[in-house]
């Protein structure tokens, strides 16, 4: 307890790192074009509900398209990938097959690779089969997350105790109904994690996207957003409008950590119980 | 809430409805097998509003139904359509391509020759553009959409109150940038932007250089020749002196610049109104365009910066169709009208001084404007392209960008010899023939 006014300062600092890009980008949201880098920064303007309008104005409402197809990518890409993991997490902890190591240390060594380097031979293979430009160009690579499943066996390899798979068996029940009903609901709060893990990264995913899709009606915001800044040299940046978009494209993320946060903190302590 | 919900189901509902589109496009088929067959084209294009300017084609052409796909000006589009080319699908039927990407876009097999279908629109354009789409060869690589003749614009406030007339030469343009300075040290004339190679490009282009040539089989290479040499130690000398300013535009200082008046003139092109209008609001009015400074008043040129023309794309299954198309919308009145009122672009046809008749709102006080614009571009110097324009601009990028940070004249001359091996070395690595 000695040490709280020195952890106090630092958390303080950190937060305030973290926060300051926020705000930032709150205050600028407010200005109209001619103020944005002309006023003082941190001073707000008076054109919030101004701008909202020329974001929601802009090519009909293609803003909420976009916004609409980021949750439809990020929403169905970590359902999806959530439950695969949690498939593979589980088999992969508890069941005993040939080659499970071999398979285990290819999927560490996926967790090593970053996406943007399997973003063109993703383009490569999907466009062998005439999937580029479609929902599934993004949605497919999104469904597989090497992280998600090294997560979710170590989740599963702590939290179901194999005396209850046993007690499930000897009672009667395959594998998928012990899966679905047993494994799946001791996983949940682990499950959480990998969920909003995927969730994040697939809402500020650029490059997959960015290289799939040539149609903007397909696009989400990141790709959206940064098409907004390069209109080519002859037209004006529409900065006021991209900030704003960007401001209003994080209203959901936090929402997200806001209403799932319980399970986190009830996920960690957990952790701490079973090891 | 509505608004938000109505995409997303329709988003929800297209993913699901995506397994059963073979079915449903076999169908299309049959239906329409007794009235000739209908053909859909993609079209890749920048252009603000096109999806409007196409709309005008798809109501009076119900065989051929062209789809407009907005992409990020120029590079990023390019990129995606070279990674399809490569792929084997992906690619549009119709894409926008600037004259600069042209030669690149060629010697990677993915535009289609359309000179059979297209060819006898020669006499519509000029023949400096017509020639960006040929290579001056048989073959015919697109038709040319819009051109960016250059320009000067300038705050007359401030010309007035510095008894200041638009500068005539560059000579003119140097007294005028050095008198604005001392008078008010706030104030620039202009600013040497090392990000923008296209406009350096234009500048050496009016002084007579040609950064690339064909000759025989082989390719040329002429970045450091006399006429750039002169153009990168003139502006050099003005940054040297600290009389114009050294940061890159488009940045989000250089429009503050522009907007709150310390950058007080703009060398830029024909579309230089609408980017003013974005980001020097505040100076509505006060702006006025005037025909390039001249290196030699007696036989006036100038540059070009930006253009692009409208290719047929290698994948493409439709050529016939899709030449048919870019012919219409590059050439035809009511599609010029359209191209110049609503997709906001300098059309490249001769007709377009026709339909051009009002000045740009921004310039609404100065009705000769798209007079001047037209006697700039007819003055254009010819200029060729290579095929690795993107290794050339970026090398302009690191020297220039060097050079303008130590505002030496000496180190803007010198950067151009980096650039010319930069361009030779990497032509020369890809299998070109580069003579001398």
């Amino acid at each position: 307890m000695k040490n709280s006014k020195l952890a106090t300062t630092l958390l303080l600092l950190g937060a305030a790192y973290c926060l300051l890009p926020v705000v930032w980008v709150l205050i600028a949201s407010s200005k109209s074009a001619g103020e944005l880098f002309s006023t003082f920064t941190l001073a707000p303007g008076t054109h919030l509900l101004d701008n909202l309008g020329d974001l929601s104005g802009y090519r009909d409402g293609l803003y909420w398209r976009w916004m609409a197809n980021t949750a439809l990518y990020a929403g169905v890409g970590a359902a999806v990938s959530t439950l695969l993991s949690a498939m593979s997490g589980y088999a992969l902890a508890k069941f005993d097959f040939p080659g499970k190591g071999l398979v285990f240390n290819v999927i560490l060594a996926g967790v090593l690779v970053p996406g943007v380097i399997l973003a063109i031979p993703q383009y490569l293979l999907l466009s062998g089969i005439g999937l580029t430009n479609t929902y599934w160009a993004v949605l497919l690579p999104s469904f597989i997350s090497p992280y998600g499943i090294y997560l979710a066996r170590i989740f599963a390899a702590a939290a179901v105790p194999s005396e209850i798979l046993e007690a499930s068996r000897i009672d009667g029940a395959g594998d998928w109904r012990t899966f679905a009903r047993v494994v799946l609901p001791m996983m949940r709060t682990g499950l959480v994690t990998v969920f909003l893990f995927q969730f994040v990264a697939i809402w500020n995913n650029f490059m997959l996207p960015y290289i799939m899709l040539g149609d903007d009606k397909l696009y989400p915001l990141t790709v959206g957003l940064n098409g907004l800044l390069n209109q080519g040299a002859s037209q004006p940046s529409m900065y006021t409008v991209v900030v704003t978009g960007a401001l209003v494209s994080i209203v959901p993320l936090i929402a997200l950590f806001l209403t799932l946060q319980r399970y986190w903190q009830v996920d960690l302590a957990a952790g701490g119980v079973k090891a | 809430m509505k608004k938000t919900l109505a995409p997303l189901l329709a988003s929800l509902t297209a993913a699901a409805l995506f397994t059963t589109t073979a079915c449903s496009g076999s169908d299309d088929k049959a239906d329409s097998a007794g009235g000739g067959e209908k053909v859909a084209l993609t079209y890749w294009s920048w252009a603000p509003n096109m999806d409007k300017v196409v709309e005008g084609w798809n109501s009076t052409h119900p065989d051929i139904h062209v789809t407009v796909n907005k992409q990020d000006g120029g590079d990023p589009a390019v990129t995606k359509l070279l990674t399809a080319i490569k792929a084997g699908s992906g690619a549009p039927d119709v894409m926008q391509a600037e004259y600069q990407k042209i030669p690149t876009l060629i010697s990677a097999d993915a535009l289609a020759d359309i000179s059979s279908q297209a060819g006898s629109l020669k006499d519509k354009f000029p023949a400096a553009a017509w020639n960006s789409v040929t290579l001056g060869g048989d073959a015919l690589y697109g038709v040319p959409q819009d051109s960016g003749p250059l320009m000067f614009f300038y705050r007359s406030d401030v010309f007035e109150k510095n008894g200041l007339q638009a500068p005539k030469t560059w000579d003119d343009y140097a007294a005028a940038a050095e008198k604005i300075h001392k008078t008010n040290p706030k104030q620039y004339l202009g600013t040497f932007s090392a990000a923008d190679a296209g406009l350096f490009v234009g500048l050496a282009q009016q002084a007579g250089a040609s950064w690339w040539g064909v000759q025989g089989d082989s390719w040329t290479v002429d970045v450091n020749d006399a006429a750039t040499q002169k153009v990168a130690g003139y502006w050099g000398g003005l940054v040297e002196k600290g009389v114009i300013d050294n940061k890159p535009m488009y940045t989000p200082e250089w429009n503050a610049a522009l907007n709150d008046g310390s950058q007080v003139g703009w060398v830029s092109a024909v579309w230089a109104p609408g980017v003013l209008e974005g980001s020097a609001k505040e100076t509505k009015g006060k702006w006025k365009a005037a025909s390039m400074p001249q290196w030699d008043a007696a036989s006036p040129a100038t540059g070009n910066w930006g253009g692009s023309a409208t290719s047929v794309t290698s994948q493409s299954k439709h050529p016939k169709e899709a030449a048919e198309f870019i012919a219409w919308l590059n050439s035809d009145p009511a599609a010029l009208k359209l191209l110049a009122g609503t997709a906001n672009v300098y059309p490249a046809a001769n007709d377009a001084t026709s339909v051009l008749t009002t000045p740009p709102a921004f310039f609404a006080g100065q009705s000769d404007f798209y007079t001047i614009a037209a006697e700039a571009g007819k003055q254009a110097r010819p200029f060729t392209y290579g095929p690795n324009v993107n290794v050339a601009y970026s090398a302009f990028n690191d020297a220039f960008g060097k050079a303008a940070e130590s505002k030496k004249a000496s180190a803007f001359t010198e950067s151009l010899a980096t650039i010319q091996k930069a361009t030779v070395d990497d032509m020369k690595n890809s299998g070109f023939t580069v003579a001398g």
